[in-house]
């Protein structure tokens, strides 16, 4: 099959950067899209020009490295799908792909398609974690936790932390991906003691670090690879105002 | 053989570890502050110890190649988490766990470290679920579990089927609570290329910056590597695409020993090669096996799709020959059994090499939902993949490289034969012996990471309080920056015309067919043979275009295939010289009547110690003897 790839350069993060066209004409729907970007690379290198950089290690969804717009969606078409798990059934001979990286404020580009996504690191060091030392901590059966909860907190710990809720969001919001981590811990007794003040902290450094505000377009949830719910947002929101109404915030850690 | 000191405690089996805590040194809270670890990798392994060591008041340094320690290879782990809770009262404990891990190794691991590992498995269950890792629950609110391949009890704890990834996500977030308070410091997207040693001890790293490109010296008491396993020489695996053992390879050099390179684990049940594009090899964990059943047609080259073949007409081959153990049995006897059938002309799909797994009648007894319940994100990925719907056909399955049990030799501590030097999960070589048993290297490497090496590393830094940091203009800094640009430049000056990822995969065939699932003499002196041939062409012939000074991900790729070349080298004379077959490791020269594994235990029972003797000179063989005093060494069997 053949394509034209219209692929975002930028050499750095000072360059300007702008879409550069290449022609492929031995792609195969049998390959994943990245295999299609591995084949255009290899081409770059033997032709001795720099091979598109992108993120990638597990190569099947789970590590959340394979960032990058495809067509104007996060991970390309398909639901529930990272770029490692896109096929390229999902093209046709003849076919535009415009290939871009991630755009938002708090997510720089690094080279190419390569953004730096430090920002959800310092968003979880403010709190994503249970207040715990190794070694001290009870047998695991000792609180017993609703199934339907913790399968509930499973499917907010799901995250991959791959930044796609963010760069689907028209105000980069990532309140998704801060949803997702308060909810699992709301969720269990395990995170109950620092709970409020996890969900205020996490906030006001999503914040500081220039992610917008959620105003409810639910674009995060459509775009989401593993699907984190809504309803994680809701609940983070409530422990949210709860932390507000308890001063939380005025208190020291 | 003063080299390879075991340091395995006296006493009783089930008191060594304890005794041996009590021995250890301390350092004292002032001290630690004044003490430097680092530690490169963030898998289970590494993050469990960077956390541990943090919070007990070192200071950490901590470096990974990827943009987060969470995204750490060990994500992807998918079937569970073994401990000895004994929660379904099926008479489980520490012993049991120990003896499955012995036979299942094939008697080819040390009867101590693995007793020690399955005595804090409790632990880490403990620790996670603290941390809030969403274990399955019972509908009365305690802990699932299930089984795994070669044991008879249920005692994998688990997430749905990603367990790594949430198991990997308690410690990444005992990291960040590191982080946050100071203790650890995170040097993302580094890849580290030396180890640097003064006066015999290992005081420090040389890593490339991936966003600059620059180079960069950290100085340190001690350095622990927890940087996973080697599977990538065989190209196609199931393992993250970037994993490799460069930086095993890179201790080796520096002195530490190799042990057992040639047990490396072919799991049976990955989702076979598709095509020729195809980058990586997708595993459908093990404990599908707990409701799937395998078999294949009865009938040679039988071309009816599956449902079209009668019960009567399909071989339940795994049910058959192992009637105790069935489908569970342990993944070298599993993939060899899937072998042999396609060999002999009964595999199925397009190209012959596959096996059916099954969930028909797991689905007629406990209904979709039930199984969904279980395995439903295995099953999306499956149909992901491949396209088809494993609720309504079975799956097609096939062997895969998968884990290395094989790596740097340690001592009962940890400790590499460099001093100062560590290597934990599965960088090193500890616990598996011959072949791993399923959900135990989340355990091994949370283990090590948790409760093992933090006490141990004190007794070596308790000697080391005296000494300050290394300056990094110390001349080995120099050297070791040196050697390392000089090996980049080496790469980037070549100019030919192959990519770093063509000759990876010309290397992973060879490899695969020469050095695989099953193995023989003449094949393997082949396999050198060419590894050899494919590695001078690499370097007349490789091309890597950009340029060092800033990512460039072709470089880097290119330094982890020429440590490749080299581990597989040797890999192929480890197993050349194991003139035997044990577990994973199996030489059709040596085989029982029925088609297992034959052990030499006369003149084999010991862990192969390799050590490094310069470019192109053949690598030294060191002995550790292996000696079973708990269990009795016998011819395994799952019948
Ligand atoms: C698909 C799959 C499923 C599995 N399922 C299970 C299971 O269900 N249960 C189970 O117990 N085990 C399972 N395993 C095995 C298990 O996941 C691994 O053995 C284990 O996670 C290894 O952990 P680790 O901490 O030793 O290393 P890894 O998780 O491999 O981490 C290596 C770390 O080292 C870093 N690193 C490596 N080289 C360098 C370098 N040169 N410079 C800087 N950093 C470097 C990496 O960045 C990374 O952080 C599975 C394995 C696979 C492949
Ligand atoms: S919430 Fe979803 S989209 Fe956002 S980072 Fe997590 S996995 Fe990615
Ligand atoms: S490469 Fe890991 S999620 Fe795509």
């Amino acid at each position: 099959m053949k394509l034209i790839l219209k692929i975002w350069r930028q050499a750095s993060p000072k360059d300007e950067g702008g879409f550069q066209t290449y022609h492929l004409d031995d792609a195969s729907q049998d390959m994943t899209f990245l295999e299609l970007l591995d084949a255009l690379n290899e081409k770059l290198i033997v032709e001795d020009q720099d091979p598109v950089a992108f993120e990638h290690d597990c190569r099947e969804g789970i590590c959340g490295s394979c960032a990058m717009m495809i067509n104007g969606r996060p991970h390309g078409p398909g639901e529930e799908t990272t770029t490692c798990q896109l096929n390229m059934k999902a093209f046709r001979d003849g076919d535009t792909i415009i290939v871009e990286p991630w755009r938002a404020r708090a997510f720089p580009v690094i080279k190419d398609l390569v953004v730096d996504r430090s920002a959800f690191e310092k968003i979880m060091e403010a709190g994503g974690f249970v207040d715990v030392d190794v070694s001290a901590v009870p047998d695991a059966n000792t609180y017993p936790v609703a199934r339907r909860d913790a399968e509930e907190a499973f499917d907010a710990a799901e995250c991959i932390g791959c930044g796609a809720c963010v760069a689907a969001c028209k105000n980069s919001s990532a309140m998704l991906f801060v949803a997702g981590k308060v909810s699992q811990y709301a969720l269990l007794p395990q995170g109950q003691m620092e709970g409020l003040q996890r969900a205020w902290n996490m906030v006001a450094k999503m914040d500081e670090l220039g992610f917008g505000s959620c105003t409810n377009t639910g674009a995060c949830e459509a775009e989401c690879p593993k699907g984190v719910s809504l309803a994680h947002i809701a609940r983070l929101n409530r422990q949210f105002l709860k932390a507000g109404f308890k001063k939380v915030g005025e208190e020291k850690n | 053989m003063a080299l390879l000191d075991s340091k395995i405690p006296e006493g009783p089996l089930a008191e060594k570890w304890k005794k041996h805590k009590d021995s250890l040194k301390l350092v004292s809270p002032a001290n630690k502050k004044k003490l430097d670890i680092i530690m490169v990798g963030t898998g289970v392994a590494g993050a469990a110890a960077a956390a541990s060591l943090g919070q007990m008041g070192y200071n950490v340094k901590v470096f990974c190649y990827q943009d987060s320690p969470r995204r750490a290879h060990s994500v992807a782990a998918q079937g569970g988490i073994n401990a000895t809770k004994n929660y379904r009262n099926d008479n489980d404990s520490d012993y049991r766990l120990f003896y499955d891990m012995i036979k299942g190794g094939d008697f080819r691991a040390r009867e101590a470290n693995v007793y020690r590992a399955a005595e804090v498995s409790n632990n880490i269950i403990d620790q996670l679920t603290a941390q809030g890792v969403p274990f399955a629950r019972e509908y009365g609110g305690t802990l699932a579990t299930r089984s795994f391949g070669g044991v008879q009890v249920s005692r994998t704890f688990y997430a749905s089927g990603q367990t790594g990834q949430q198991v990997l996500l308690g410690s990444y977030s005992a990291l960040k609570r590191e982080i946050a308070k100071g203790t650890v410091t995170m040097y993302e997207r580094r890849q580290m290329l030396e180890i640097v040693v003064k006066d015999g001890k290992a005081r420090g790293i040389v890593c490339r910056n991936l966003v600059t490109g620059e180079m960069e010296r950290y100085s340190a008491h001690a350095v622990v590597l927890a940087t996973g396993g080697y599977g990538t020489i065989y190209f196609l695996s199931t393992l993250a695409v970037n994993s490799s053992g460069a930086a095993a390879y890179a201790a080796y050099k520096k002195g530490a020993l190799f042990a057992n390179p040639s047990f490396i684990q072919i799991h049976p049940s990955s989702i076979p090669q598709l095509n020729d594009y195809q980058s990586k090899l997708t595993l459908m964990s093990e404990s599908l096996r707990n409701d799937g059943r395998v078999w294949v047609p009865k009938q040679k080259n039988d071309k009816r799709a599956p449902g079209d073949i009668p019960r009567e007409e399909r071989d339940y081959y795994l049910e058959r020959r192992y009637p105790a153990f069935g489908n569970l049995v342990p993944r070298d006897i599993g993939a060899r059994a899937a072998k042999e059938r396609c060999d002999a002309g009964y595999g199925v799909g397009e190209t012959g090499y596959a096996v059916y797994l099954d969930f028909e009648d797991a689905i007629k007894e406990q209904g979709e939902k039930a199984i969904r319940d279980k395995y439903g994100n295995l099953f999306d990925l499956y149909r992901k993949i491949t396209g088809e719907n494993p609720y309504k056909q079975p799956m097609k399955i096939y062997p895969a490289g998968h884990y290395t049990m094989g790596g740097l030799w340690v001592d009962y501590n940890l400790m590499t034969t460099v001093p100062g030097l560590f290597a934990i999960g599965e960088a090193n070589f500890s616990d598996h012996g011959a072949n791993r048993l399923g959900a135990s290297s989340l355990m091994q490497g949370s283990g090590d990471g948790y409760f093992i090496l933090p006490y141990t590393i004190g007794d070596y830094l308790a000697d080391e309080i005296k000494n300050p940091r290394l300056p990094i203009d110390d001349p080995e800094f120099e050297k070791a920056e040196k050697e390392a640009r000089e090996r980049i430049d080496r790469l980037m000056n070549i100019n030919g015309t192959t990519t770093p990822l063509a000759f990876h995969k010309e290397l992973g065939k060879i490899m695969w067919n020469h050095g695989g699932m099953t193995r023989n003499e003449q094949g393997l002196k082949e396999g050198l043979k060419m590894v050899n041939e494919v590695e001078e062409r690499f370097y007349k012939d490789l091309k890597i275009s950009g340029s060092t000074g800033s990512m460039n991900q072709p470089l880097e790729k290119a330094l982890r295939v020429a440590a490749s070349f080299e581990i597989s080298r040797l890999m192929l004379r480890d197993a050349l010289n194991r003139e035997e077959s044990c577990g994973a490791h199996f030489r059709e020269e040596y085989q029982t009547e029925d088609g297992e594994a034959l052990r030499n235990d006369d003149e084999y029972m010991y862990v192969a110690a390799w050590e490094y003797a310069g470019d192109n000179k053949e690598p030294k063989l060191h002995k550790e003897p292996l000696n079973y005093k708990y269990v009795t060494v016998k011819q395994r069997s799952y019948k």
